[in-house]
């Protein structure tokens, strides 16, 4: 692996296999994955449950050791604590010591990188105050909500003012509001200059969210790159029309043009297979004398792209159930 | 200066654990108890308060350290706490060595308490206190120390639960090891061989067991008081150094 000062995460061929049950059946649960993540980016890692994005985190957070494959943290092996003190992890749905308080807590991870007395102090109301958590500070864990406790862990990620804030399906759990409150605060986090990788299966956060995202499926990774190159690349362009009116012989023209029409009333929707059958339907459409509502094109979404790489990638055994 | 860090939060944990509480209320209750016991028998008394007093120190500690240890590392495991630790700079180790210091640190204040709950009851009953009785008290603590590191053993690769069997198991095989030695005299060679190799291999936790001497008014060299603990401390330094290698090269999932 050839040493990039651009690079945060860098992983080479990785793989993990586990071995569960009594016989101990192997399992691969992520198989030669190589993805990097450059510095001051925010990086979604997507894919379905049980995909292997935990299992890729927990290694790089030194939590589990990889079958085969290298992968490295600011050029340095994984589990150094030179790299160490560099990053903040929040993993999913954690438990915390839920009889401390909020400044009990913090102050324990303080500890933990050599912070003490006025410093930390310091360090810890600034970091409730990040969060929003001020009012709780001596408030025990155990009477947090879901939403306070998330935010009392990114606090915890962030004691140490790390380079790089991984964070393991940050929104999954929250209402709209604590989704929009963490979102904001991995915004203010690129802002000030951190490298933030969050794993997701909530598409539309990552794509309002990311400079670039990987994906992965099954243990390997399916596409990689910027949001939008991926969306250009994965869109087909569809064309969403509304029509009234339309007479059948109208729609029997039609029919041919489109993937999906829906009936409502007199009024139908339209969708067009490409932007190239805009014009023959347009001429359709004043042929049969129907009025035309609207028109807008589709843009892809993560979504979009991400069932058909499932679909894609799905074995010919589950195909046929 | 990580590990101490670690041993004080898990200390502050095990303070607001309300299982604590219930096993040393019934620790005291026990040795309060140990006065009625002893109107039931005759002229016994004093050995009878000393001996139900140091017995239920002993048997209520070793649960302490078995409920409150096997917790220590499994539930952080099962509760993913340690996801948040162990990405920190902190050594395996030194998070494991640390919720011992944390443990010990309880159970010698259990011990403390448990022991001036002793002591109030033998005032009261105007039973003399010799030295004897305090050098008994350290050796239970000696034997919290062996036991709470079976307990951290056990509960880096298997479950809360079968870490509390094993080291209940470990505990009552601890102290009957000396049978096994005289067990082994009857046989041929290989048996004996066998039955002497377990013999060394388990803790003999009798070696801490001074109950004897105290209610009997022997004595105890400081020599053998000094080999005792020196045997107390190895054993728990192998076991610790034992659950360190297995804990470094286990994956948590």
């Amino acid at each position: 692996m050839t040493p990039n000062s651009d690079l945060v995460v860098q992983t080479e061929q990785l793989s993990k296999v586990f071995r569960v049950g009594f016989w101990g059946k192997r399992v691969t649960a992520v198989e030669g994955l190589n993805l990097e993540v450059r510095c001051g980016e925010v990086f979604g890692f997507l894919g379905p449950n049980g995909a292997g994005k935990t299992t890729t985190l927990k290694i790089l957070m030194g939590l589990i050791y990889p079958t085969s494959g290298t992968a490295r943290l600011f050029n340095l092996d994984m589990g150094d604590p030179r790299a160490k003190s560099r990053l903040g992890f929040l993993p999913e749905s954690p438990y915390f010591y839920d009889s401390l308080t909020s400044r009990e807590f913090l102050g324990f991870y303080g500890h933990l990188f050599g912070l003490w007395g006025a410093v930390l102090d310091k360090r810890i109301d600034e970091l409730l105050e990040l969060v929003g958590m001020t009012h709780a500070k001596d408030l025990q864990l155990r009477k947090f909500s879901k939403g306070m406790l998330q935010r009392v862990g990114v606090a915890q990620a962030l004691i140490n003012d790390p380079e790089l804030v991984v964070l393991d399906e940050p929104m999954s759990g929250l209402d709209p509001i604590g989704r929009k409150e963490v979102r904001d605060l991995i915004l203010r986090l690129k802002e000030s200059g951190k490298t933030v990788l969050f794993s997701s299966h909530i598409l539309h956060d990552a794509e309002v969210l990311c400079d670039r995202v990987a994906m992965i499926l099954k243990g390997r990774l399916v596409a990689c790159g910027r949001v939008t190159d991926l969306l250009d690349q994965g869109a087909n362009h569809q064309v969403e029309l509304i029509v009234d009116r339309l007479t059948p012989e109208g729609l029997d023209h039609l029919r041919p043009l489109t993937d999906k029409v829906v009936m409502q009333g007199d009024r139908m929707l339209v969708v067009l297979k490409s932007q190239q059958q805009v014009g023959g339907a347009l001429e359709i459409i004043r042929a049969a004398k129907a009025s035309l509502v609207s028109l807008t094109p589709q843009k892809g979404s993560l979504e979009d792209l991400f069932i058909r790489e499932v679909e894609e990638h799905r074995s010919p055994s589950e195909n046929r159930t | 200066m990580k590990i101490l860090s670690i041993g004080l939060n898990t200390f502050r944990e095990n303070l607001r654990d309300k299982l604590l509480y219930n096993l040393l209320v019934f620790a005291l209750l026990m040795i309060g108890s140990s006065v009625l016991l002893s109107r039931l028998t005759l002229g016994e008394f004093h050995r009878l308060i000393l001996d139900v007093g140091l017995g239920s120190i002993n048997f209520f500690g070793v649960l302490i350290a078995i409920f409150v240890g096997i917790g220590l590392v499994s539930k952080e495991i099962e509760k993913k706490t340690i996801y948040t630790i162990v990405s920190k700079p902190v050594a395996r180790y030194q998070f494991l060595l640390g919720k011992y210091v944390g443990l010990t640190i309880t159970l010698f204040v259990n011990t403390v308490v448990m022991a001036l709950g002793l002591l109030v009851v033998l005032y009261a009953q105007a039973v003399p206190v010799e030295g004897m009785l305090f050098k008994a008290l350290a050796l239970i603590f000696v034997e919290f120390m062996v036991i709470t590191a079976v307990a951290l053993l056990f509960s880096t690769f298997t479950s809360a639960t079968l870490s509390a069997i094993f080291t209940l198991a470990m505990y009552v095989i601890g102290h009957l090891t000396a049978d096994l030695k005289t067990f082994g005299a009857k046989m041929d060679d290989l048996s004996r061989g066998i039955l002497d190799g377990i013999y060394y291999l388990l803790p003999n936790l009798e070696r801490f067991n001074l109950k004897g001497h105290v209610v009997h008014h022997l004595e105890v060299s400081g020599a053998d008081l000094m080999l005792i603990v020196a045997y107390g401390a190895t054993y728990t330094a192998v076991l610790l150094f034992t659950a360190s290698l297995i804990f470094h090269r286990r994956d948590f999932r």
